[in-house]
Parts: structure tokens; C-alpha cells; sequence
């Protein structure tokens, strides 16, 4: 599904490389978990794959569904069903969640030939999905994010990823500034979406919360590359070392 | 600067490629302005003398001002002895069908949603014999009449209605209040006049028939609207549709009056044209508009979408002299390329439990100027007052400038004054953020503005919001990418 191949990238405008050159391969069905040290480039390389205009390219490609989207612009990925749950959702005052998505998930529809959902048609659809993270009705008319906690955040985000079903979901430390309750549903939420058609990669500081979602995959990033690859238990190494006694043992 | 704010600064400075011109026969009429051509000026509209005399009075006072600097905004001061100040009414329409109208212009009807027929009006053409507009006014006159409003031009009402426009012109705005009001009251050109009488809604939105009525508003316009007690009526001046006018000078005087429980909600529309890329040419827009809550619980709120001229100075205010009045202020102010406004209100509390509401969102981008200036003011005997203020502001790309002036003073320990302000910018991440769910850029930057000016839009009449919000589009839209 996803094939990432020697990603080199910069800041736009800027020398210094944030990415050296990485290499991943992510097939549907799969959970992928990216962990890593601050500044190690999980984050960015989760920008990059999405299309942010901040980071330019340098050297490899990305290739999703056997497509180049390398150059493409951030909406024409989000149209083939690529997804980012941001680490820090955007505040938009005055567009409630509710305008957002129909938007969103009709501009998909009509992008793919699809059917496009009226304003009736969309609102049961919406409230369906509700329950996967837990949230009233009251949520859908509220302006996106605006005055939203923390952990409300981090819900819209995978509320939104249940209303547009993407095929391939990057989530961006997901669980920073979650309390164990919303931990739970947010993990939870996750879970029910993961089908075997679709395909998630996580990107996380921890291993907390892979306790809740089982990644098939664990990848370890350092210093703008994936140094090591492997199971669960890869991951379970790094939490009872930590990532300098593994940096140590690569070096 | 990155490519994504480069596009949107090249988008948002969109080219104003609507306007245009007719040509104009002028009557021979000299230029200038002097007692003598003030005597000329009444003399042609067939005046009665109080009228000019009230004119004379005004010249002489404006001669003695000086006039204002302390805005934030610079340009070249007009030359009052070169302008006209007595112009013909309207030629025939010139062109023979939309056909000959400038694609681009029938364009931007189209997207905005304007009527047929409408459109015809607004671009010049000669109208056709399936829509009257004679019939159509008529038929509105007959509707307002039956309710016993008096809704005419201001010339008109001089000659009908002598005691009203006596009793009222110039008691909210008097001459000498500032240099153009004075000028203003001086050489007024023509203008709207509006009375309801006691416990009277206006049978209609005053706007449907504004739009189509108001072509020919002149330079100098002048409006009066009376509320009497219980009488309640709903104003809309100006269109989105673009205008383009060949005096670059506009000085309007707009006077409201509302006594016990009247109310009076004024919107504007302003889309003048701005000039060029240097600011070259566009118009100069120094009106003055106020209202007075003469009567115990009255209202009057004022909305305001100033998206046009090159340099705008103004300031709809309202005056709380009745015991529980209301005064409101919307207002959305967009400034692109070299525009300058300096815009806001004044709330002058003098009445108990007077209430005031003031909600100012400012747009700049390109490398344009847009200021927020308001007054608040609440007296000694206001007491139980109370106002409420809310100034934000939008900066888009990194040469434009926002700036927020608020005075404020309260006189009695009853009442309270809360005033929030707020300055962001269209960020990149909110763009990518909601490009990242499908939305295109376009869509995108659509939405944010959208979002910001929401609670302002939601205070026009309703078939004007909608054609508020494509207006904000086209005047956003261009060249993505």
C-alpha cells in the first residue's frame, strides 16, 4: 500500500536535512508503530508523507497504491485515502466540525466518483460514528478544535478518521496529553477502525500506548532514518533500556 | 516567504477587474465650490429656501474647519475647487443587451446570484418590456404606502414633507460636527428618506427595492430615517455587485432617529472600486453615520462589509440618549493591495441601562492598512450600563498592517465595560490542516475567512449574507498554486 523509498528531506528553503534517507514499506491490514528520541524526524516524516508545504523532498519517493505521490499537493493524498491525525489539531473558529466533514468527506466522494451524502444523509452517518470515540451530538456543531481540551483534540482527530474511512492512517503521537481515561477511548476508538482493508502507522514516544493497540510492526527512528525494525517486543526492549543504550548498540 | 504565502498574497490581491465605466454627459454646470454655486445648485433642484439656507449655513461653517488628519491612513487630499458638485440625473442606458456587457462583470453577477433583471439594471442595459421596473417600483410604493411609509428621495421629502426633513435633518449630524458633514449638508446631491410611522413594522426588507433604486446616489448622498414610537424597519444600502464610480470623493451623511421602542437595523454593503495595484485611483470614502436611541427602549444596530475603496474613514455610531436603549455594531472590514481603512463606531451612553454591542472584524492582506477605532463612552447619569466589545483581527501574508484604537470611559460605578481583542493570521497549519482532509486551498482559505467573519454575516438580512459570503470568495479568489 505504502512504499516509502530513501526519503530524503529539508525545511523548504533550508539545507539541513530532517530526513536521510528512509526506507518503509506498509501493506493493508498491517499496524505499523514509529518510535523514536525527540527530533528524530517521526513527526516529519508523518508531514511528509501527507503533503505538508513546509518540508521539501529532496532525494527518494513515496509511492501509495503503486502511485508517485511524491510531488502531489496535501488534498490530492488526502483524495486517494491517505490520513494525518495531528499531533496539534488546528483551531478553525466559526466552521463547526459538522461543515468540515461533510466538505471533506464530499469532496473525497466526488474525487473517487463516489456518491456524495446530502445534508440528511450525512448527518445519520455522522452520529453513527459518534460512538466509536465516545462523544454527544453537541460535538458536531462546535467550531473545529476551537476551545476543545487536550484530550477532545485527540478524539476529533480519530473521529474524523472514522467519517472519512481512509485507507492509510498516520497518527502523530496520538497519545501525548491523554489521561488513562482518553487514552482508552481514543485506543479503543482506533481498534474498531483497523479493518483488514486499511492500514494504520503509528508515531509515538512511548510504549503506553501500544499496550493498547497491537502494532504487527515496530520501527525504531533515529537521526532521520528507521535504524531497526521488528516486532512488539522491539519495542518492549526500548522501554526497558530506552533509546540511548540502543543508539550505543547501533553505533 | 514560502510558495503557500505567496499564493495566497497574490490571491487575495486580486486584480478589481469588474468595474467599469459609462460614458458620462455632464450638464454644464461649473466646477467649483462658492455661495453662488451653492444658490445654483438648490435653484436647479427647484429648493425652498430654508433648504438653502440650511446649505449656506453649512458652507460658511466648513469653510472655517480644518481638514482632519488623525486617522491612520494617508493619501492626497481631494482639491474641493475642481470637483462638480451638481451632476444631471441619469442618462439612458447605453448598452442594448447583456450580450455587450463585459463577460467578466456578468460573471460576477452570476456567482453572486443576481437576478436577471437585476443585473440588466445594474450594468446599463436597456430593459426589456416583460420586467417594468416602473411597475416594480410602483408596486413597492403601493405596499409601503398602505402601512403609511413615507419612503422617497431626499429631494423629494423636502418638497412633501417640509416639517419632518426640518425637523430632523442635521439633528443627529449637525454642520459643524466635522469637516465633511459640513461639506456634506452644504452640497448634498440626493439621497433616500424613510419614515415610519407609530407602531408600524415596515411591510418589507427595504433592501430589494434599494438595490435596484439607488444607482444614481451621487457623491454627496445624504439619507434620513425616522422611527417613530413602536415603528420598526430593516435598511439595506449598497450591493455586492461591484461599483465603479468616476468621483473619487464620497462624503455621505446617513441620520437615524428612533423614538420609544422603534427599531432600526442599517446594513451596508461597500464594494467600491479600490484602484490599482499603487492604490491609484480609487475611491475616497469619508462618511459620516449616526443614529440616536432618542426614545426609551429603542434600537438601532448597524452592520457593516466594507470591502471596497481605496481609503475609507468611518465610523456609524449610535447615540443612547433614551433610558434602556440598544446600540449594536457589526462589522467585517476587508483591505487588499494598498487599501486603507480606519473604521469603528462610537457608543455615547447618556440613558439608564443603556446597552451596547460591538463586534469588529478586520481583513488585511497585501499591503494594506486596516484600523479599528472605537469609542465607548458611558456618562454619569447612564447608570446599570452596560457595553461589550469584541475587535479581531486577520493578517494575511506579512505586509499588512491591523491596528486596534479603543477609547474608553465610563463616568458612573454601575456599569461595566468588557472589550476583548484579538490578532491572528491565516497560518499555513490551519490550510494544511483542512487541505489534509480533501479540502482544496481555495476552499480552505474560503472556510477560514468564512469562520472569522461569521458572527457579523449572520446580522445581515438573509439573501444578503449569501451574496456577503460569495463576495468574500471572489474577492479571495484567483490564482491557486
Amino acid at each position: 500500500m505504502l512504499e516509502i523509498r530513501n526519503l530524503h528531506a529539508v525545511v523548504e528553503g533550508e539545507e539541513l536535512e530532517i530526513l536521510k534517507g528512509v526506507n518503509l514499506s506498509v501493506n493493508k491490514g498491517e499496524i505499523h508503530a514509529i518510535m523514536g528520541p525527540n527530533g528524530s524526524g517521526k513527526s516529519t516524516l508523518s508531514k511528509v508523507v501527507s503533503g505538508h508545504p513546509e518540508y521539501e523532498v529532496t532525494e527518494g519517493t513515496i509511492l501509495f497504491e503503486g502511485e508517485d505521490i511524491t510531488d502531489m499537493d496535501a488534498d490530492e493524498r488526502a483524495h486517494l485515502g491517505l490520513f494525518l491525525a495531528f499531533q496539534y489539531p488546528v483551531e478553525v473558529p466559526g466552521i463547526t466540525n459538522k461543515t468540515l466533514l461533510r466538505e471533506a468527506y464530499n469532496t473525497i466522494a466526488r474525487a473517487n466518483e463516489r456518491e456524495e451524502l446530502d445534508p440528511l444523509e450525512f448527518e445519520d452517518y455522522l452520529v453513527s460514528k459518534l460512538e466509536i470515540i465516545e462523544m454527544k451530538d453537541e460535538f458536531l456543531n462546535r467550531s473545529i478544535n476551537t476551545g476543545f481540551s487536550g484530550g477532545e483534540k485527540k478524539k476529533n482527530e480519530i473521529f474524523q478518521m472514522a467519517v472519512l474511512n481512509p485507507r492509510l492512517s498516520f497518527l502523530d503521537e496520538t497519545d501525548s496529553g491523554l489521561d488513562i481515561d482518553a487514552l482508552k477511548v481514543v485506543s479503543d476508538g482506533v481498534n474498531k477502525i483497523a479493518s483488514p482493508e486499511n492500514a494504520i502507522v503509528m508515531i509515538t514516544h512511548y510504549q503506553r500506548l501500544l499496550n493498547y493497540i497491537k502494532p504487527d510492526f515496530v520501527h525504531v527512528m533515529m537521526n532521520g532514518k528507521i535504524v531497526k525494525s521488528g516486532d512488539i517486543s522491539l519495542a518492549e526492549e526500548l522501554e526497558a533500556n530506552g533509546y540511548d543504550q540502543m543508539q550505543k548498540e547501533l553505533a | 516567504m514560502s510558495e503557500e504565502t505567496k499564493a495566497l498574497e497574490s490571491m487575495i490581491g486580486e486584480e478589481y477587474k469588474y468595474g467599469f465605466t459609462t460614458d458620462v454627459e455632464y450638464e454644464d454646470f461649473p466646477k467649483g465650490i462658492s455661495e453662488d454655486i451653492i444658490r445654483e445648485l438648490s435653484s436647479r433642484k427647484e429648493e425652498p429656501e430654508w433648504m438653502l439656507e440650511f446649505r449656506l449655513k453649512s458652507y460658511r461653517a466648513w469653510l472655517e474647519m480644518e481638514e482632519p488628519e488623525w486617522f491612520n491612513a494617508t493619501y492626497t487630499k481631494p482639491d474641493f475647487e475642481n470637483l462638480l458638485y451638481y451632476s444631471a440625473p441619469k442618462k439612458r442606458p447605453s448598452l442594448d443587451s447583456l450580450d455587450d456587457v463585459d463577460p467578466n462583470i456578468r460573471e460576477t453577477y452570476e456567482k453572486l446570484g443576481i437576478p436577471l433583471e437585476e443585473q440588466k439594471m445594474l450594468a446599463g442595459v436597456a430593459v426589456d418590456a416583460v420586467f417594468d421596473s416602473v411597475s416594480v417600483f410602483t408596486s413597492f410604493k403601493e405596499k409601503l404606502a398602505e402601512a403609511g411609509v413615507i419612503f422617497c428621495s431626499i429631494s423629494e421629502a423636502i418638497k412633501e414633507h417640509p416639517d419632518l426633513v426640518k425637523k430632523y435633518m442635521g439633528s443627529v449630524i449637525p454642520a459643524r460636527d466635522n469637516f465633511y458633514a459640513a461639506l456634506n449638508s452644504a452640497v448634498f446631491s440626493d439621497g433616500s428618506f424613510c419614515y415610519i410611522p407609530k407602531n408600524t413594522a415596515c411591510p418589507m426588507e427595504l433592501s430589494t427595492y434599494f438595490r435596484i433604486n439607488n444607482m444614481e446616489s451621487g457623491q454627496f448622498e445624504r439619507t434620513l430615517i425616522i422611527a417613530e414610537e413602536g415603528a420598526s424597519v430593516s435598511y439595506l444600502e449598497g450591493c455586492t455587485a461591484p461599483m465603479y464610480d468616476e468621483n473619487q470623493l464620497h462624503a455621505a451623511v446617513v441620520e437615524l432617529i428612533a423614538l420609544d421602542h422603534a427599531d432600526i437595523k442599517y446594513s451596508t454593503i461597500q464594494n467600491w472600486y479600490s484602484g490599482d495595484e499603487n492604490g491609484k485611483g480609487g475611491i475616497y470614502n469619508f462618511v459620516t453615520k449616526r443614529g440616536i436611541c432618542k426614545g426609551n427602549h429603542s434600537k438601532i444596530s448597524w452592520t457593516q462589509l466594507e470591502t471596497g475603496s481605496a481609503v475609507t474613514l468611518k465610523y456609524p455610531s449610535v447615540i443612547l440618549q433614551g433610558d434602556h436603549s440598544i446600540g449594536e455594531f457589526y462589522s467585517v472590514a476587508v483591505t487588499t493591495k494598498k487599501q486603507q481603512a480606519d473604521t469603528g463606531t462610537k457608543m455615547i451612553h447618556l440613558g439608564k441601562n443603556t446597552r451596547s454591542t460591538i463586534i469588529s472584524k478586520g481583513i488585511s492582506a497585501g499591503e494594506s492598512n486596516n484600523s479599528y477605532r472605537g469609542e465607548v463612552k458611558i456618562g454619569k447619569k447612564a447608570t446599570g450600563s452596560k457595553n461589550y466589545s469584541v475587535c479581531d483581527s486577520m493578517l494575511i501574508g506579512q505586509s499588512c498592517g491591523a491596528h486596534t484604537f479603543p477609547y474608553i470611559s465610563s463616568e458612573n460605578a454601575s456599569s461595566s465595560v468588557e472589550h476583548e481583542a484579538t490578532t491572528s493570521r491565516v497560518g499555513e497549519e490551519q490550510i494544511f490542516y483542512l487541505m489534509q482532509r480533501g479540502i482544496s486551498e481555495q476552499d480552505a482559505i474560503s472556510m477560514i475567512i468564512n469562520g472569522f467573519v461569521k458572527d457579523v454575516l449572520k446580522e445581515l438580512p438573509l439573501e444578503f449574507a449569501v451574496e456577503a459570503n460569495k463576495l468574500l470568495d471572489i474577492k479571495l479568489e484567483g490564482s491557486v498554486g
